[in-house]
């Protein structure tokens, strides 16, 4: 069985810090002070997921890199492999801004997407 | 060369999240000849090296990149053809008469627009505005010039990384250089609380494992040439190093996260009164600074912590100078002020009659518990709202009434107040 586990709640000031811990009767949650401390602990606990954010190298571009995001968020455990692999990337100009760059990235079940347009000149 | 170009009815100096909201808000509410001036080569602003998501979250209810977001507004830009864009194009001077003066590849430029947005947001304190005593090597960045270098030029400033400072970038770029590939050793800092939003301590510290060290400071920088480590030490209540409890931290580079200022040479230059306590213009509801036909909006007037709130009241300014430029406001002004527990408040003052809603935006002076918040007139309460938790980082707002200012006048005060919220009462 998984050891209980604390976390810190990110939605509001408050920042709760709330405990998940397992039992015979399944999961018990406490520390949170509102229903959305409740399930983001669960969350976190369960299924930790983030958006990846970061950049590829592009040729025939006014930059040499293209900002990039997962279009959905990937488990939190993939994070850093996906990462390294987008250091593997390049892309060739002119890019609009929500094009697949790679789709199913990394296996994570979401795709690679470029979050800006970007051609040979700044005005694309 | 004189560079001829036709005097715009609006000049916005800026094309970031602030610029871009304001020249579109503007043309929606009848001003159909904007100029809007850029230095960099391009719209968007610092948003464009903000290649993290998490903007938008507030108005659009999605979370977006800060190019993605950057984008929007560009794009909403282009699309009314009132806009005139010049982007390499920087304002090297504003006189209180609204001269302007520009350069840009062509040569110079001068103008005399009839008003003027300021939106040139802010910039980062430096190592020579905190006491960083030491040798002076390479390798000691701003957050921001690390997230230009490594988001947008492709560069990586270094390898064994340490971090000054729990600002929002400081933090951010502790995640990126870790996903990168570098080492982030600490991220160390002075005030006993974190900086930065609880969301980016979870996110991109406590994450990847990298120890914040609250109530620390950096107290010397080691190296001839290229930096070689520093040394560290916890700090006491006021702040001062601890002798004796120093230690050496091999690093090749230190970062500096360690606050905001907002960029106002052109305001002084224009004679335009600046607020003590935010650094930036005193504006009313429309964002108007003191002196006619000029209004700001964005970092300029405040640092924000989300750019949301930005380009909320980069509309308000928008509607506002085009407003002043059909009719002017003549029932004289009331003051905003910071009362207890407040650390300032925006706008600073009212112009009258005050016949729509106004937002006034707030930071506490420390980290409380079970808050209220009033905003107060001759001890009427004109609006209020219970916080369970409220910390400077995090702004604030409250929303007041048209229908409750109606009874205000010229040289009247509204306060804006905090009260410990008593949460259980009962008599001894």
């Amino acid at each position: 069985m998984n050891p209980k586990r604390e976390f810190t709640c990110i939605n509001c000031p408050l920042s709760c810090t709330v405990t998940v811990s397992p039992g015979e009767a399944g999961l018990t949650v406490s520390g949170h002070e509102c229903r959305r401390g409740e399930e983001y602990a669960l969350q976190e606990y369960t299924d930790p997921r983030r958006v990846l954010t970061g950049t590829v190298a592009v040729d025939g571009a006014a930059l040499p890199r293209l900002p990039v995001k997962t279009d959905g968020p990937i488990p939190k455990t993939l994070v850093r492999e996906a990462a390294a692999a987008l250091s593997r990337i390049k892309v060739r100009a002119p890019v609009r801004c929500g094009e697949i760059i790679v789709a199913n990235f990394a296996g994570s079940g979401s795709n690679l997407v470029a979050t800006r347009d970007l051609g040979p000149d700044l005005d694309l | 060369m004189i560079n001829t170009q036709q005097n715009p009815e609006l000049a916005v100096i800026g094309g970031g999240p602030a610029g871009l909201a304001a020249a579109a808000a503007a043309y929606d509410a009848g001003c159909k000849n904007i100029l809007l001036l850029e230095r960099d080569r391009e719209l968007g602003g610092i948003l464009n090296q903000c290649v993290h998501d998490g903007f938008g979250n507030f108005i659009f209810g999605a979370s977006m990149t800060g190019p993605e977001y950057a984008h929007r507004f560009v794009r909403e830009v282009r699309r009314r053809p009132g806009i005139k864009l010049l982007t390499g194009t920087m304002v090297l001077s504003l006189s209180p008469e609204r001269r302007l003066t520009a350069a840009n590849p062509e040569g110079l430029l001068t103008l005399q627009p009839e008003a003027v947005i300021l939106a040139m947001g802010c910039r980062e304190r430096s190592r020579f505005q905190v006491l960083l005593p030491g040798y002076r090597p390479a390798g000691v960045y701003t957050a921001g010039a690390v997230q230009r270098l490594i988001n947008m030029e492709g560069v990586m400033p270094g390898e064994r990384i340490v971090i000054l400072g729990s600002g929002d970038i400081g933090l951010i770029m502790a995640r990126r250089l870790t996903l990168e590939g570098a080492r982030v050793l600490g991220v160390f800092e002075i005030a006993p609380r974190p900086g930065g939003l609880t969301r980016n301590v979870v996110q991109c510290l406590d994450d990847f494992s990298i120890p914040l060290y609250l109530s620390h400071t950096v107290t010397f920088l080691h190296g001839k040439k290229r930096l070689e480590g520093v040394n560290v030490a916890p700090v006491d209540e006021k702040g001062r190093p601890q002798s004796g409890a120093e230690r050496f931290i091999p690093c090749d580079t230190l970062i500096l996260s360690v606050g905001l200022i907002p960029e106002n040479e052109l305001t002084r230059q224009a004679g335009i009164p600046l607020d003590p306590a935010t650094g930036g213009p005193v504006v009313d509801q429309d964002m108007a600074t003191s002196v006619p036909g000029f209004f700001a909006c964005g970092n300029v007037v405040h640092v924000h912590d989300l750019v949301d709130y930005v380009t909320l009241t980069a509309q308000r300014a928008g509607r506002g100078a085009a407003r002043y430029l059909r009719n002017r406001k003549t029932g004289g002004e009331a003051r905003v002020m910071a009362g207890e527990g407040i650390a300032y408040v925006v706008p600073q003052r009212l112009s009258l009659p005050a016949d729509e809603a106004v937002d006034l935006y707030f930071r506490v002076q420390a980290e409380q518990r079970e808050v209220r918040l009033q905003a107060l007139h001759r001890g009427t309460v004109l609006a209020q709202k219970k916080e369970r938790m409220v910390r400077p980082p995090e702004m604030l707002r409250l929303t007041l009434d048209p229908s409750r200012l109606s009874g205000l006048a010229g040289g009247d005060t509204i306060e804006v107040t905090l009260k410990g919220e008593a949460v259980h009462e009962s008599k001894a």
